[in-house]
């Protein structure tokens, strides 16, 4: 399990429901690890900063994380945790592998999501 | 404005038991840092040497750190930007992007180190793609796949015994004859039949194509070319203080480590420094923690000195 202040997407229906109403949102899907801790706290502070998006992570050992992030196209040759992905209007729109900071996150949703 | 007595620069194990330690004393305490809480203590998957807990991830104790700064009313900036910085003065000030500025009478430098990164072509390129600098995160991306691990002291070590749990083979590549890590270290790598070692090289590049299928080194003695085909790179070749910000402002020694006396003072009055940011020899949880405890004592002094003559 996840301990973070983000929401956690746990189930596979959430998941395409959040993708039904096309919302801009991100998805950081990894472990409690070094990598990925960093991510999640680069989410957490800019939860304020963009408030027309949302921040949710995802534990990469789940069953959602199977179906969905980890199942995506755009995932398929990552081979670093977290894996981020960056949704807009349904679609994939941005997706990185490994821990990122936050100017390397802002770029990313200045650039698709703003 | 945000005034506190002190500010911490750096949420690891030095930081956050400085920020206990003074929010216990009813300083007003605030704890920024760059990253998240934890440091390079969150490198490590098992702690098993940390006094009083018998073993643990070093995530999980950081948590706890952080929880029981918290309790005590620490105030804390996560993946802060620091704008400006003022040291000189009775009154340091701080602008943090999105945040605001920020002042306090006594600052204590927690900021610690980060991985050494090579420098070379592909590594960054490939970072996600096959270059990690964590076993247990990314391991079993490797499951029956060749890898290797640069680097010869005790994390490259043990992070290559680790990762024959998932890898077919792992090749040690390492830039001198002889290791740096402790005998027991290089002992278990030795005996491991999965593990083999490619000694006295330079990396000189990352190779491939969506992702990394080689690593290109050079015999220091012979300047033959090997490459080494794998499907993921390991880097364990030591850290470095995260000091830049400070360069001209603090004394610091020819490795970018901040020079302290035994009281944790730099040359700055009222900026301590503490943990693996600064010159010392052991760097340990527990060495960190004893930093913080003694510059969060030093600081609380050096703001009752003060005290009479700050309005």
């Amino acid at each position: 399990m996840l301990r973070t202040n983000l929401k956690h997407i746990e189930s596979a229906d959430e998941f395409k429901k959040l993708l039904e109403t096309g919302d801009k949102f991100a998805v950081v899907c990894g472990r409690m690890g070094p990598m990925c801790i960093p991510v999640y706290g680069v989410m957490e502070s800019l939860e304020k900063k963009y408030e027309d998006i949302k921040f949710f992570d995802m534990f990469f050992d789940s069953n959602v994380a199977m179906e969905t992030i980890r199942g995506l196209p755009e995932t398929r040759s990552f081979n670093g945790l977290p894996f981020t992905v960056y949704f807009n209007d349904g679609k994939v729109v941005a997706a990185t592998s490994s821990i990122q900071n936050k100017s390397q996150v802002k770029e990313i949703i200045e650039s698709k999501l703003v | 404005m945000n005034t506190y007595d002190v500010i911490i620069l750096g949420a690891g194990p030095a930081g956050l038991t400085a920020g206990i330690y003074l929010s216990r004393s009813r300083m007003k305490t605030l704890i920024v840092d760059t990253g998240a809480p934890g440091g390079q203590m969150n490198l490590t998957e098992k702690v098993v040497n940390y006094p009083g807990v018998l073993e643990d991830s070093g995530a999980s104790i950081a948590f706890t750190m952080r929880q029981q700064a918290e309790r005590f009313g620490c105030d804390i900036i996560m993946q802060a930007e620091i704008t400006k910085m003022e040291l000189e003065g009775e009154i340091k000030t701080f602008e943090i992007e999105d945040e605001g500025t920020y002042t306090a009478k006594a600052v204590i430098i927690a900021s610690g180190g980060k991985p050494r990164s090579m420098g070379i072509p592909g590594e960054s390129e490939f970072q996600g793609r096959g270059i990690s600098f964590c076993a247990t995160c990314d391991g079993d991306f490797f499951t029956d796949k060749e890898i290797a691990v640069i680097g010869g002291g005790n994390s490259a070590l043990e992070e290559a015994v680790e990762l024959t749990k998932f890898a077919s083979k792992v090749t040690i590549i390492h830039e001198f004859n002889e290791f740096q890590g402790h005998k027991w270290a290089v002992d278990e790598a030795k005996a491991n039949p999965k593990i083999n070692f490619l000694l006295n090289q330079k990396v000189t590049e990352f190779k491939g194509d969506e992702k990394i299928n080689a690593v290109i080194s050079k015999d220091k003695e012979t300047g033959k070319i090997n490459t080494t085909e794998v499907e993921g790179a390991f880097i364990f070749i030591g850290y470095v203080p995260n000091t830049e910000m400070f360069v001209n402002i603090i004394k610091m020694n020819d490795r970018n480590e901040i020079v302290a006396n035994e009281k944790l003072e730099t040359n700055i009055p009222g900026v301590y420094a503490a943990g693996d940011c600064r010159e010392k020899k052991y760097r340990q949880i527990t060495t960190s923690v004893a930093d913080g405890t003694i510059a969060s004592i030093e600081a609380s002094e050096y703001i009752s000195s003060i005290s009479d003559i700050i309005i």
